[in-house]
């Protein structure tokens, strides 16, 4: 029977190929050896996605009020439990590779150019809620401090345990990226980042750091409290 | 692996070089020849598989029995398996890119199970959520890859690249080599997707002509074409909603289209288990095809 002899020859061939592969699938595998190259070519899907599919002018879509999450639905993470509160005399630091480093107070970022969208937030998980924020664009600032030609990156670091973030130049001078300090209209509260935080349509839950204290221009890329675990360094939606 | 360099691994003699099925006219007996061809070559070589001797007519899929399954086993040109003809069925990208499909799959779904886990629902936050069965549930951690979410993610980030490319590949070569034809449902197949669907349920006794594949095989590998490029779609839409907006705006907002990415798994998983069940029930010679490229069963003849 010569069909059905072929038959099992090529399925043990079948199964040479298909049982590693259902070995890699079983037991919640996590990649063993294979973990750094995936977080390798991970760094390739953030090329593709900082270079190629991120844009000045292509903005992330804006919504009415209307469509918005309520408030008390609208997720927010911190490490620190209860929430982190800012130290007295806040102020936000920025420097590193800067022809003019400064220091900034809340009333310094508000009194540049606001702007309010209301917009879709993306977190990693799956979920998305919608909110309005207000804030000053991030461009502005560093347009203000004037960051030397080896500045590629922005790093920021928060008064949150440990957790820090990096940036690329281009998703940080993005015009819907701002350093935000209200939330749907009132002032960014505990749970949200206050009193400052990034915020941006383009980029994962993640990326916007809460609970500032400091920018810094760096010429290395900065981890990230999360990126430095495994998870994606752009984060762009 | 090309396939010039794939000897027919056979030594029964030269079966006549004419099409066995009754096939459309467009098929002619010449233009059938250069598939036989590649057999007429080779000496008799070293056969490979010990087992493939000397074919005895004996029917190659079970029997079950009654005198009606014999008019099935016969195949459509009522031949005996003896005289069956060895032809080149699958081209090299078309068996690469299956097989690596069958892998990448494998691994797509575990990871994506993996990420689903992380908020096991579809719709915005705080509801409603779309209907799922598997709304608020996990996953058993033997089907997931990647251990956690960021794992998940990776893998499934790193796997979608050799998707997409051998997805093209396999798309180029229908197109550019005219494969296209016999795998492509048209409108007028719908009446032969009848008929074969009357074949299977045993309400016509003769098995409908076809080429290289039935209307039904031909809506299949249509639709599950069309689902991988959805699924692909789909991703990407999820993968980046805000630069490609309007990409997720055609399949309905981020929740939608996460929802329909979410839906094409269970599709892809019912159309490969009828996919394999049909392999080894109706023609298991298409196994031996998509491995080595060469076909000897029932429906030898192309389009």
């Amino acid at each position: 029977m010569t069909d059905r002899s072929l038959s099992r020859r090529d399925l043990f061939r079948l199964g040479m190929v298909a049982g590693p592969a259902a070995f890699a699938v079983s037991c919640g595998w996590q990649g063993g050896p294979l973990v750094p190259k995936l977080q390798a070519l991970s760094l390739f899907n953030d090329w593709v996605g900082e270079k190629i599919l991120l844009r000045e002018g292509r903005l992330a879509p804006v919504y009415p009020v209307s469509k918005r999450t309520p408030s008390n639905l609208f997720p927010s993470y911190a490490l620190t439990n209860p929430r982190p509160e800012p130290p007295a005399g806040w102020a936000l630091n920025v420097g590193g590779l800067v022809r003019k480093p400064t220091v900034l107070t809340l009333e310094m970022v508000q009194a540049l150019p606001q702007i309010t969208y209301t917009v879709k937030h993306h977190c990693v998980e799956g979920w998305s809620a919608i909110a309005t924020w207000t804030g000053a664009r991030l461009s502005a600032v560093i347009n203000m401090v004037e960051p030397k030609p080896e500045a590629k990156y922005l790093r920021f670091d928060t008064f949150d345990h440990n957790y820090y973030n990096g940036w690329d130049l281009k998703s940080a001078m993005h015009p819907q990226t701002i350093l935000a300090y209200s939330f749907n209209g009132g002032p960014l509260g505990p749970a949200h980042g206050g009193p400052l935080r990034v915020y941006a349509p383009i980029k994962l839950g993640y990326k916007l750091t809460k609970y500032l204290t400091a920018l810094t221009f760096t010429s290395e890329r900065p981890g990230g409290y999360w990126e430095d675990q495994g998870y994606p360094w752009l984060g762009g939606v | 692996m090309t396939d010039d360099a794939q000897p027919a691994p056979e030594k029964t003699p030269e079966p006549r070089p004419e099409p066995v099925a009754e096939t459309p006219p467009a098929v002619a007996p010449a233009a059938a020849a250069p598939a036989v061809q590649p057999e007429a070559r080779p000496a008799p070589a070293p056969v490979p598989e010990p087992a493939s001797a000397p074919a005895v007519p004996v029917s190659p899929s079970p029997v079950r029995g009654g005198g009606e399954a014999d008019a099935r086993e016969r195949g459509p040109g009522g031949e005996g398996p003896a005289k069956r003809p060895l032809v080149k069925r699958h081209h090299g990208i078309v068996r690469i890119t299956h097989w690596l499909n069958a892998v990448l799959l494998l691994g797509m779904i575990g990871s994506g199970l993996q990420i689903y886990g992380a908020f096991p629902h579809f719709g915005p936050r705080g509801g409603p959520y779309l209907p799922n069965p598997w709304d608020g549930k996990q996953f058993p951690v033997s089907v997931r890859l990647g251990g956690w979410l960021a794992g998940g993610l990776n893998w499934h980030f790193a796997l979608a690249w050799p998707f997409v490319v051998g997805g093209l590949a396999y798309l180029l070569y229908l197109v550019t080599s005219g494969e296209w034809r016999s795998l492509l449902f048209r409108p007028r197949d719908i009446p032969r997707a009848i008929q074969m669907q009357l074949y299977y349920l045993r309400l016509r006794r003769e098995h409908p002509p076809q080429g290289k594949h039935n209307a039904l095989q031909k809506g299949a590998y249509s639709f599950i074409i069309f689902l991988a490029i959805i699924s692909v779609l789909t991703g990407f839409a999820i993968y980046k909603p805000a630069q490609l907006s309007w990409l997720t705006a055609l399949f309905g907002g981020y929740e939608m289209t996460r929802y329909w990415h979410f839906w094409s798994v269970w599709i892809f998983i019912a159309f490969s288990i009828v996919h394999v069940l049909l392999v080894f029930l109706v023609d298991p010679a298409s196994l031996r095809a998509m491995i080595t490229g060469w076909y000897r069963g029932r429906f030898p003849s192309h389009d």
